[in-house]
């Protein structure tokens, strides 16, 4: 099976306010994009705990993405500010593990901003599917090596 | 005929030995535990062997306590032997709970820790790239034999069904004693309980009213660049301390050696993975809403996976490096 | 056309092994080999972590010795900093590393190898372990030990945090100070100790050296090895655990080679078998010659009877005192005798508390500056300390951050695997003949590798997994023919 059939499947966990909102948008506009992502709705993107994010990859999930309002735009002031902080130490040890940063993408969408949320389905769809498959259990069994 | 004193076995794994002198370290202690259970497996100071307990009937152990990781075929057989012949499977110490330091052979695998160990080292001389084979034949025809190596380290609920855990590297000795004498009153919590309290380090620590009311780091500092203070709480200081993320109940013994907590008794009840639970409380407790600053202050953070997952890697979510990226 | 005999696991010592033995036609042994059958890699595993963490992941080598792991590891971070400690602070390393050689010598004679002695090597099995030799000597003896090393590692908590894996050593000094209360009352307890240890060689005296049985197996051929010695030495050549130069004399006793740390691959290199995980080392300068003793061997040994053999003495008086006796009743310097190595054991545990009464005796100890904060560039370090099983060699090598880029280790006991083996064949071949085989004289046999106090756990970098212990003869179409348990 090569690259070409390869549907990669992503998980985006989206604000309630702002990003959630926007993907509502653009499917109300009708806006067609990329259906590989499977959208968790979180009241603000600092409510991702990032076990939430190991665990969507651990179930197989290729790409991860959390979306949330700009900087400033924060419906709880700050909750963005955490995801960012923690989106950037997280990408930092995902690369001891062997995980690509492309993988885990943080994004600002505003309640406004379809169009930008059809964008970055497209956009990190193609890039996983160039990618390639995560493959996280390859070579190992779930118990032991026996 | 049956005396009814509960028979009891103590077996490592791939351990450092570090639980074994805890319970020797038990001293006088250790005469109450003995008088009250027939112990019937314990290779460092007995010599009963495999076949003994293969002898035996299944269940028969009252309680066998396992300490050390899982990476070896033997160790695989023999757990998995003692679980059969075994009530209650105790799982002993860092290692055999979460995987402990030699869980961090997860960010490699077998051949390059054999390349390493028999090739690049540079005091190692070996013209022939000779390396240790499951079987090799003598030039007289011997036939001698290894067991088999594996590319991940396991913890003991990976391989076995586990009862209850005690944590630690190694477990203290108050915790034992409480565990086992827990065992022979049949006083136990529900099955597959961490046999420590269900709260985190900084609830007991001493310097836990250091703290000010709101944590906010600027700088993050490394223990050999500052000389750290013996009263302050360490987050306080700009200084990694696992406290948040890790279970309590080791007395707090690095802490007052004025080290910081690596976080050897893993995390409560409530946390899945501790390494990034504690990652999740560090990043927000960095104060700075800036990118760039932020990115800065990710950079002097050298070794996020090696240091929250100090003890846990192999039983985290994720267990392991990706094999296909191991070089 | 041969047997083969499998002692699997060997006991009374720290670690895993197992050993084949096959005998010949007659019976008697044609060889004999000590197999380690595990590894870990720490020093793989290494790579990528903070430098001044290695001092808290190496000790996990081994529980039994994490101290001098720790030590080692210290510092090597020193070295990698280039920074030095101040007094005090090299003064309470001084202080737990002493503390620990003592109570883990204590450990291995009362414990492990001196069984052995005290109940005698073909006693039956059931008595040849501590509770064999409390019969011997005294239940209120044995108090006398559990108490003696529960003073010492009491010390090490209070100083270095946990006994199990210290936690103080940093680059360029510790992280907690001795207050003077605790300095009397340690000053007072480590007296104790003193005292302890000439008991403890008193007992030696009383029980091997005034047996003649026992003294005619000491000097016997049976486990008699002529190798090179290799031990730490302060400027004047006496034995000292913490540090000095790396002295190394030939099976003469002249001097060989003398090296400071950061120069050991000049002269250490590690040979490999496929038969086991562990390595061989030899001295680089003479080469690889097999498993060989005698005047051109590159085997050399460690340890006790090794750094006595390498020094020209022991640096603390009493412990002076009892090493000049040792070489009178051995017959000269240096000795290849190896049981030599119990009675050698006892007199560095007695310069070992000697030396902490002297260290704790100078108030200088108290003093708050405990630690040199490093400013130089990260790079490259070796940090050597004495085990109690040998010369321990941590070297790293970081990137400018002092994360590890290469980390390699010599661990103490490996040194000695070479002649571990030999003495294995050696003691085999001199006791198992015409297919005689009983539980005392595979004891014989196993006797040959317990002076070295060997730790299986070090020599791997690896975790031991133990298992019972099976002895399985076989005749030459493979059946069964006889079964030995222990």
């Amino acid at each position: 099976m090569g690259n070409g059939s390869f549907e990669p499947k992503l998980v985006g966990f989206l604000c309630n306010w702002c990003s959630y909102t926007g993907a509502d948008l653009a499917g109300t506009a009708r806006m067609t994009y990329a259906p590989n992502m499977r959208i968790i709705r979180v009241m603000c993107s600092g409510r991702v705990d990032p076990q939430f994010v190991l665990k969507a990859f651990k179930e197989g999930a290729d790409g991860v993405l959390i979306s949330g309002c700009h900087p400033g735009d924060c419906h709880y002031k700050e909750g963005n500010y955490k995801a960012l902080r923690r989106h950037k130490l997280l990408s930092k040890m995902l690369d001891q593990f062997g995980i690509e940063r492309d993988r885990f993408r943080l994004e600002w969408v505003s309640a406004a901003e379809g169009a930008k949320f059809q964008q970055v389905c497209d956009e990190f769809t193609e890039q996983m599917r160039a990618l390639g498959p995560l493959n996280l259990n390859g070579g190992i069994n779930e118990h032991s090596e026996a | 005929m049956s005396t009814a004193k509960p028979k009891v076995a103590f077996y490592w794994c791939a351990s450092c030995g570090g639980c074994e002198e805890a319970i020797v370290d038990l001293a006088e202690d250790i005469l109450k535990v003995t008088a009250a259970v027939d112990i019937v497996f314990w290779p460092v100071a007995l010599d009963f062997k495999k076949s003994d307990v293969e002898a035996m009937e299944d269940g028969s152990i009252a309680v066998s306590f396992i300490n050390g990781a899982v990476r070896l075929s033997e160790q695989e057989e023999m757990v998995k032997l003692l679980r059969r012949k075994s009530g209650l499977v105790v799982a002993f110490g860092s290692c055999s709970h979460l995987g402990g330091i030699p869980g961090l052979g997860n960010f490699w695998n077998k051949e390059t820790i054999f390349n390493y160990a028999y090739h690049k080292s540079p005091s190692t001389e070996n013209p022939d790239r000779t390396v240790p084979l499951e079987e090799t034949t003598l030039e007289d025809g011997k036939v001698l034999t290894l067991p088999k190596f594996y590319d991940t380290v396991y913890a003991l609920h990976q391989v076995i069904d586990v009862d209850y855990y005690l944590p630690g590297c190694a477990p203290p000795k108050h915790l034992i004693m409480n565990a086992v004498m827990a065992i022979l009153e049949g006083k136990l919590p529900p099955k597959g309980s961490v046999l420590s309290p269900n709260k985190s380090l900084c609830d007991d620590c001493d310097r836990n009213d250091s703290k000010p009311e709101k944590l906010a780091i600027t700088e993050v500092k490394r223990p050999w660049e500052v000389e750290m203070d013996n009263e302050t709480c360490f987050l306080a200081q700009g200084i990694i301390c696992m406290g948040p993320a890790t279970r309590t109940g080791c007395d707090e013994r690095c802490i007052k050696g004025n080290m910081p907590c690596r976080g050897c008794f893993g995390p409560t009840d409530q946390v899945y993975d501790q390494g990034t639970k504690f990652l999740a409380a560090f990043a927000s407790i960095l104060d700075t809403d800036d990118e760039a600053e932020i990115d800065k202050i990710v950079d002097t953070i050298h070794d996020p996976a090696g240091t929250f997952y100090r003890f846990s890697l192999p039983s985290s979510i994720l267990r392991r490096k990706r094999l296909e990226t191991v070089k | 056309m041969s047997q083969r005999i499998t002692i699997d696991p060997i006991t009374r010592l720290e670690g895993h092994g197992k050993i084949e033995i096959f005998l010949d036609d007659n019976g008697d042994v044609d060889r004999a080999i000590l197999q380690i059958p595990e590894l870990r890699g720490f020093e793989q595993f290494a790579v990528g972590r903070p430098a001044e963490e290695m001092p808290r992941i190496t000790p996990r080598i081994c529980g039994v010795c994490p101290t001098a792991h720790h030590m080692a590891s210290t510092k090597a971070c020193d070295a990698v900093w280039h920074v030095t400690p101040p007094p005090a602070g090299r003064m309470i390393r001084e202080l737990i590393y002493n503390a620990f050689q003592f109570e883990d010598h204590t450990l291995h004679f009362f414990f492990l190898g001196g069984p052995d002695f005290v109940v005698g090597p073909t006693a039956p099995k059931a008595e040849r372990n501590i509770l064999g030799v409390l019969g011997k000597v005294g239940l209120e003896i044995g108090g006398e030990v559990i108490k003696a090393r529960r003073l010492a590692r009491d010390m090490i908590n209070h100083l270095g945090g946990k006994i199990i894996h210290p936690v103080c050593g940093l680059p360029g000094g510790v992280s907690k100070g001795l207050d003077e209360e605790h300095r009397v009352e340690f000053l007072e307890q480590a007296k104790g100790l003193v005292e302890f240890a000439q008991f403890a060689l008193k007992i030696f005296d009383d029980v091997v050296l005034k047996n003649k049985e026992y003294v005619d197996i000491v000097v016997g051929p049976a486990y008699q090895l002529v190798t090179n010695y290799m031990g730490t030495v302060t400027d004047d050549n006496k034995v000292d655990f913490y540090d000095g130069d790396v002295r190394v004399v030939d099976t003469e006793g002249k001097e060989f080679a003398r090296f400071k740390p950061a120069d050991y691959l000049d002269h250490i290199a590690e040979h490999v078998e496929p038969w086991s995980y562990i390595k061989f080392p030899f001295l680089k300068k003479i080469g690889w010659k097999g498993f060989t003793e005698g005047k051109d061997t590159s085997i050399y040994r460690v340890a006790p009877l090794a750094r006595l053999n390498a020094s020209d003495g022991m640096r603390t008086p009493l412990a002076q005192e009892h090493y000049e006796k040792m070489y009178a009743t051995l017959g000269g310097k240096p000795s290849h005798h190896t049981l030599a190595f119990h009675w050698a054991r006892l007199i560095e545990a007695l310069q070992a508390t000697e030396h902490m009464v002297d260290l704790l005796s100078n108030k200088d100890i108290c003093d708050p500056n405990i630690r040199t904060i490093p400013t130089a560039t990260p790079d490259e370090g070796v940090g050597i300390v004495e085990a109690p099983r040998g010369t321990l060699i941590h070297h790293y090598k970081t990137d400018k951050n002092g994360i590890i880029e290469d980390a390699n280790l010599i661990v103490a006991t490996i040194h000695n695997a070479p002649a571990i083996n030999m003495s294995i064949e050696k003691a085999a071949k001199t006791f198992i003949k015409g297919g005689k085989v009983d539980d005392g004289l595979l004891n014989l046999a196993e006797m040959g590798f317990r002076p070295y106090d060997p730790c299986h756990a070090c020599g791997t970098h690896c975790l031991p997994g133990d298992m019972p212990l099976e002895i399985n003869i076989y005749d030459r179409d493979g059946d069964l023919v006889k079964q030995l348990k222990r």
